[in-house]
């Protein structure tokens, strides 16, 4: 299902945090939004997941809209992996999972039989069903990451929305995950920080800057030296991958010294 | 390899969930009964239940009246008010806890009690008037909405309840309460200072069954409604944009929380005063039994906060006979102890 954002900005005590940002994330397709700290991805999928109401535009999920639309109906068409996960409480991981149910059930439902089927199935998928009793707060960044994508996916919805899903995951946690949404082919949206993962898992990019898109295409459009020194203020150059081939970015401190310049380095167009 | 744990990982669930909850039922009975009969005049249990049986079933009176006065009159009212405040002040903190996410959090960090404080004080020491004539529960009511509408203002942006606001104008507006309130204390004469005292740290003694019927229904209307939120209320526990993820409306989730939390405060203090510590105390207890499910928390709350105070209350009143010691005092040197033994299972467990 296409997700549409038009024209979303939003003001906050007269402070713009997103200007007009205008994004199509196609059916299937996972879209990266990249960009500084402040630049306003997260504020970005918070108004498609509907926890912060745009100031002016609108986002339709399929043809609705989902300011025009409850929140549980929200709650059916996009799943979040948010960053706000309080970790002050006992919840088991199957407890956790199973709140991926909440928008499908009435308030005086009780789980059913199908329900924990999609719970089992969720965790076996993550590879979480070992820790199913365990309590969430105790298990590691990783796992605890992944448990939160087996609640997304018993949402059942069409839409996966990932909110930095990376921070503070080893690297082998870090393509672990990456690999898994891939594997899901949900349309996705995924503010992400890593330029690298950006340009080796998405299809498309939204490159933000002060809460202004700046680029919008492939990774390969997106993402050029000068631009990416222009918005992240590094010196970027893009090599071959040693292990897969694929096009690799590699960045180095704006101030760096000239005597750690390799002098022949025909790549190294950002310096400005 | 991991070692796969096969249960639950809560001290309580399955079937000993549903035990626990029969378990409780039947201790709320058994404590009321006996509660009713202990006093001054002990009346056997057995003739405690016939006097109520003969009131609940419209026959005639069985007993002796003087029996029938002591146990219906005086006796039932205050029982049943002390299961009141403690189920409405346990559900309280359990709304309040979640809609801040503040272990902390309880009924009287949210300026309402102090409202309410401030209010009664008045009552009971100006005499004349317009407070006066709202009675004292009357004026504590009017005092804690006061302070409710003054905490709700104060703490949201743009529409939006900001939850570290809520804590912060709660703890402003109690204190700002508790300094008028200390004030007027030192300007009363030493009559009037004994029941501002008696009334700040709570009683539920000579309650009547007129005290009851707000409470009772504050009590019913939440509780009826917060069984149909308990998974939005688990949602919103985790965090604001996971609960939005979920399909809860958070906003509009918070408010309602906070007004139904405040009423039932506002309703238990006016007529029990300022009974501290089980509004705070209860929940956390709960949740490290039953885990933090709120579809569990809050009938075992419900259920575990009336025996407590019923329970705290018949401590109060033989200690020391034949004086009452105000019943604030015992909730915490009860519950105190309990609390910190639970605490420390919980660590073995997490471990």
């Amino acid at each position: 299902m296409r997700v549409r954002i038009d024209g979303v900005s939003v003001v906050i005590d007269d402070t713009t945090i997103l200007g007009g940002v205008d994004l199509v994330a196609e059916a299937s397709a996972i879209t990266g939004v990249i960009g500084p700290n402040g630049s306003g991805k997260s504020t970005l999928l918070r108004c498609v997941y509907r926890a912060l109401k745009p100031t002016t535009g609108a986002v339709h999920i399929g043809q609705d809209d989902v300011w025009r639309s409850s929140a549980r109906q929200a709650g059916l068409r996009t799943a979040v992996v948010a960053q706000d996960h309080d970790l002050d409480n006992d919840y088991s991981v199957h407890e956790i999972v199973t709140m991926g149910r909440n928008p499908h059930k009435g308030v005086l439902d009780r789980e059913t039989t199908a329900d924990r089927a999609i719970v089992d199935r969720a965790l076996e998928r993550v590879r979480m069903d070992w820790a199913a009793h365990r309590v969430f707060a105790t298990l590691s960044g990783g796992e605890r990451q992944r448990v939160l994508v087996a609640r997304a996916l018993t949402q059942e919805t069409p839409v996966l929305l990932l909110d930095e899903p990376t921070n503070h995951l080893d690297i082998g946690a870090q393509l672990e995950l990456l690999d898994l949404v891939r594997e899901l082919g949900l349309t996705t949206i995924a503010a992400l920080h890593d330029l690298n993962h950006a340009t080796a898992y998405c299809d498309r990019l939204l490159l933000l800057h002060a809460g202004r898109a700046v680029a919008e295409g492939t990774p390969a459009e997106v993402l050029d030296a000068d631009r990416v020194a222009a918005v992240f203020g590094v010196r970027s150059a893009v090599v071959p991958h040693p292990l897969t081939g694929r096009p690799h970015f590699v960045t180095a401190s704006i101030t760096g010294s000239a005597e750690e310049e390799v002098p022949s380095d025909p790549t190294s167009t950002g310096r400005r | 390899m991991r070692p796969t744990a096969r249960s639950s990982p809560h001290l309580v669930s399955g079937t000993g969930f549903a035990v626990l909850v029969v378990a409780l039922v039947a201790a709320l009975v058994a404590a009321t009964a006996f509660a009713i009969g202990v006093g001054t005049v002990d009346v056997p249990v057995g003739r405690v239940v016939a006097v109520v049986w003969s009131h609940l079933s419209g026959g005639t009176a069985v007993q002796d009246p003087l029996t029938d006065q002591i146990v219906w009159e005086f006796r039932t009212p205050r029982v049943l008010l002390a299961a009141l405040a403690g189920s409405g002040l346990s559900l309280a903190g359990v709304c309040l806890q979640t809609l801040v996410r503040n272990p902390l959090a309880d009924p009287y960090l949210f300026g309402v009690s102090a409202g309410a404080s401030l209010g009664a004080v008045i009552a009971l020491t100006s005499g004349v008037g317009l407070v006066a004539g709202l009675g004292v529960a009357g004026a504590a009511f009017a005092g804690s909405l006061i302070s409710l509408v003054v905490v709700f203002v104060m703490a949201q942006r743009g529409g939006r309840l900001i939850g570290s606001s809520l804590v912060l104008a709660g703890v402003a507006v109690a204190y700002l309460g508790t300094a008028i309130t200390s004030y007027i204390q030192l300007q009363a004469n030493p009559a009037e200072l004994r029941g501002v005292m008696f009334w700040l740290l709570g009683s539920v003694a000579g309650a009547s069954w007129d005290d009851l019927g707000v409470l009772a229904a504050a009590t019913a209307v939440t509780a009826i409604w917060l069984t149909t939120q308990g998974r939005s209320m688990n949602a919103l526990s985790v965090g604001d944009d996971t609960a939005a993820g979920l399909g809860v409306d958070v906003h509009r989730l918070r408010v309602l929380l906070l007004v139904a939390a405040s009423l039932l405060t506002a309703a238990v203090v006016s007529v029990a005063g300022g009974i501290g510590f089980v509004g705070l105390i209860v929940p956390h207890a709960v949740r490290l039994v039953v885990g933090p499910d709120h579809r569990k928390v809050f009938p075992v709350s419900l259920l575990a906060g009336a025996v407590f105070l019923v329970l705290v209350d018949l401590v109060t009143r033989t200690v020391d006979r034949p004086n009452e010691v105000p019943i604030g005092i015992f909730t915490a040197a009860l519950g105190a102890p309990f609390f910190l033994a639970l605490l420390r299972r919980r660590k073995r467990a997490l471990r």
